[in-house]
């Protein structure tokens, strides 16, 4: 018993130090982000920091130099944000209203589109790029928040419509058989009977979205115009173009605050971020 | 009596469908077929109608630096893959097996996977920063001898942005094993005490097996994030040093939109996905195949 007792213990320890590792990147991020230059060119970069500086990270807030302006990366912030929700909102009333057509009202041909949707998830972005471009910029939305926004939308179809048809297939049919008995139509039946139960997949299907929008930097980089660059390309501006001597604690403290977001909404919504990914993954 | 139903109903139906159609039309169908075409033409920086045949295709593969990328992915993605999906499980094992701490754990392992790519590359570049990062740290705990600054060095940075993905993906694993082992049966726990067999025979031997969809599941997500490595790279090392991690997905972004030849870029990108249709084929089939087992 007591070799047992010894095994569990050494288990615990293991994972323990594993874990540890796992957590070392964040623990060098937050450690060097509150270090001045000069402490850091001593060069042990797991110290703790002799004095709790604020310095870098009100300078990556809002003054250091993105590629051609200088005023840090708060307008990165302000563009994701701005493109995340209406990205977000979108995905979810496409994603949902698919779901609901798939499952409920089976349309002839609608189960080959999704198919289609299905294998286009699997498709290189590259493919797909330049014609994006040749298309945006013929509807004169190209480099514009309507455009990136769309640019979202459309590839986030696959993976919010299987989010909700999983959801709605596992819903007693007969909810629905009861609302088309009493006449109610395609539209009613979806915004009194349906979307109702619908919240625990909305918010799933929001923490997935907000956070691959959040974190997405190609299309960002691509489709939404220097107006609205996200934060994650100012992040790689900021990083990689910096002439002059490199700010390691200002480049950690950036990126600290453009992980932020996601970061606090992981460990804010834990279970449901892992229920996003079972359920996307798992069942499709 | 679905026959039965109205007809201005059906085309509300209809309607509603309308933006799923287009989106699987247009853009996944019908950009495709688009490059597919300009990949057969001679277009630089606009597409033209000058047909070249499989030139590009031929240009692609005597390009140094479009071997070098295939390479490195090539590299890059069994490394990922591998290590991803044995780490993934053995850590899921061990959780499972010490039945405690579960959500501390899974959060630790997976929050790696909420950060951008952008993020997990800057990061990574600091910590394998040959003066100042671990390099240095080790140094001066007196390990004179380590050498870790392969983020400079050409014939192993492709490693270092391995170690950087493993890192942000590898939780994904875990979780997705994890979610498999709740479904397996307790019995056979019982029975394999009643046998002798040790836990961790049980774990390799019977229990992996049954995780066979996890597993395809895993390496379906693997395989499309290995593909689409662009962000990683471009915040790591810009594809440096030199051009010593150049990656396919970068080779087609700098054609598209740095040197202005869109068809050479075009026949890169009908290469990748190509490469995901034979990659994936299998692991789809194996999937679908472990569902039907399950189902049995």
């Amino acid at each position: 018993m007591s070799s047992r007792r010894a095994a569990r213990i050494g288990l615990t320890v293991f994972l323990a130090s594993v874990a540890f590792c796992f957590l070392l990147p964040l623990y060098v991020m937050l450690v060097t982000s509150f270090k001045s230059l000069d402490e850091i060119r001593l060069g042990n970069i797991f110290a703790l920091p002799d004095t709790l500086s604020l310095d870098a990270w009100r300078a990556a807030w809002s003054t250091v130099c993105t590629g051609v302006s200088c005023e840090g990366i708060r307008g990165g912030f302000v563009n994701s944000v701005q493109i995340a929700i209406p990205s977000t909102a979108l995905a979810i009333a496409f994603g949902a209203l698919n779901g609901y057509a798939l499952v409920f009202w089976r349309a002839r041909g609608a189960n080959v589109l999704f198919a289609l949707l299905m294998i286009g998830a699997f498709v290189p972005l590259q493919v797909m790029i330049y014609p994006l471009v040749r298309a945006t910029a013929m509807l004169h939305i190209f480099g514009t928040l309507p455009g990136i926004v769309l640019v979202h939308v459309i590839f986030s179809m696959p993976l919010m419509t299987l989010l909700f048809r999983n959801y709605y297939t596992a819903l007693p049919v007969e909810i629905f058989n009861a609302a088309r008995v009493d006449g109610a139509g395609f539209l009613r039946t979806f915004a009194h009977v349906v979307l109702p139960l619908s919240p625990p997949i909305i918010v799933v299907a929001a923490i997935m979205q907000v956070t691959g929008v959040w974190n997405d930097y190609l299309l960002g980089l691509v489709f939404a115009g220097r107006d609205h660059l996200p934060m994650t390309v100012q992040l790689n501006n900021l990083v990689n173009t910096t002439t002059g001597t490199r700010q390691y604690n200002v480049d950690m403290a950036a990126t600290l605050l453009t992980a932020l977001v996601p970061l606090v909404l992981y460990f804010a919504s834990g279970r449901w971020f892992v229920r996003g990914i079972a359920t996307g993954a798992l069942k499709g | 009596m679905r026959g039965r139903l109205l007809n201005f109903r059906r085309i509300s139906v209809y309607v509603a469908l309308l933006p799923m159609a287009i989106t699987a039309c247009a853009v996944y169908l019908g950009t495709t077929l688009w490059s597919l075409r300009v990949s057969f033409s001679s277009s630089r920086t606009f597409p033209t109608d000058n047909f070249v045949g499989f030139a590009q295709y031929a240009r692609l593969f005597t390009d140094d630096r479009w071997l070098l990328s295939l390479t490195n992915l090539a590299i890059y993605g069994t490394l990922v893959i591998v290590v991803c999906l044995a780490l993934g499980f053995w850590l899921a094992a061990l959780i499972d097996a010490q039945a405690r701490g579960e959500g501390v754990l899974r959060s630790v392992f997976l929050y790696p996977y909420a950060m951008s790519f952008v993020a997990t590359g800057v990061v990574w570049q600091w910590l394998l920063n040959p003066s100042l990062g671990i390099q240095e740290a080790a140094h001066r705990l007196g390990f004179e001898q380590v050498q870790f600054d392969w983020i400079v060095d050409p014939d192993k940075v492709i490693y270092a942005v391995a170690i950087a993905a493993i890192w942000q993906s590898c939780g994904l694993v875990t979780v997705i094993m994890l979610a498999g082992l709740r479904g397996i049966d307790p019995e056979i726990w019982k029975a394999a005490r009643v046998d002798g067999i040790p836990a961790w025979r049980v774990y390799v031997s019977i229990v992996r097996p049954m995780l066979a969809h996890s597993f395809a599941t895993a390496t379906i997500l693997l395989l499309t994030a290995v593909v689409k490595l662009y962000d990683v790279v471009v915040a790591m090392t810009q594809g440096g040093p030199g051009t010593a991690s150049e990656v396919p997905a970068k080779y087609i972004m700098d054609h598209l939109f740095g040197r202005a030849n869109i068809a050479l870029a075009s026949a890169g990108s009908i290469v990748l996905l190509l490469t995901v249709g034979i990659l994936l084929a299998p692991a789809l089939y194996l999937r679908r195949y472990a569902t039907r087992l399950a189902a049995r």
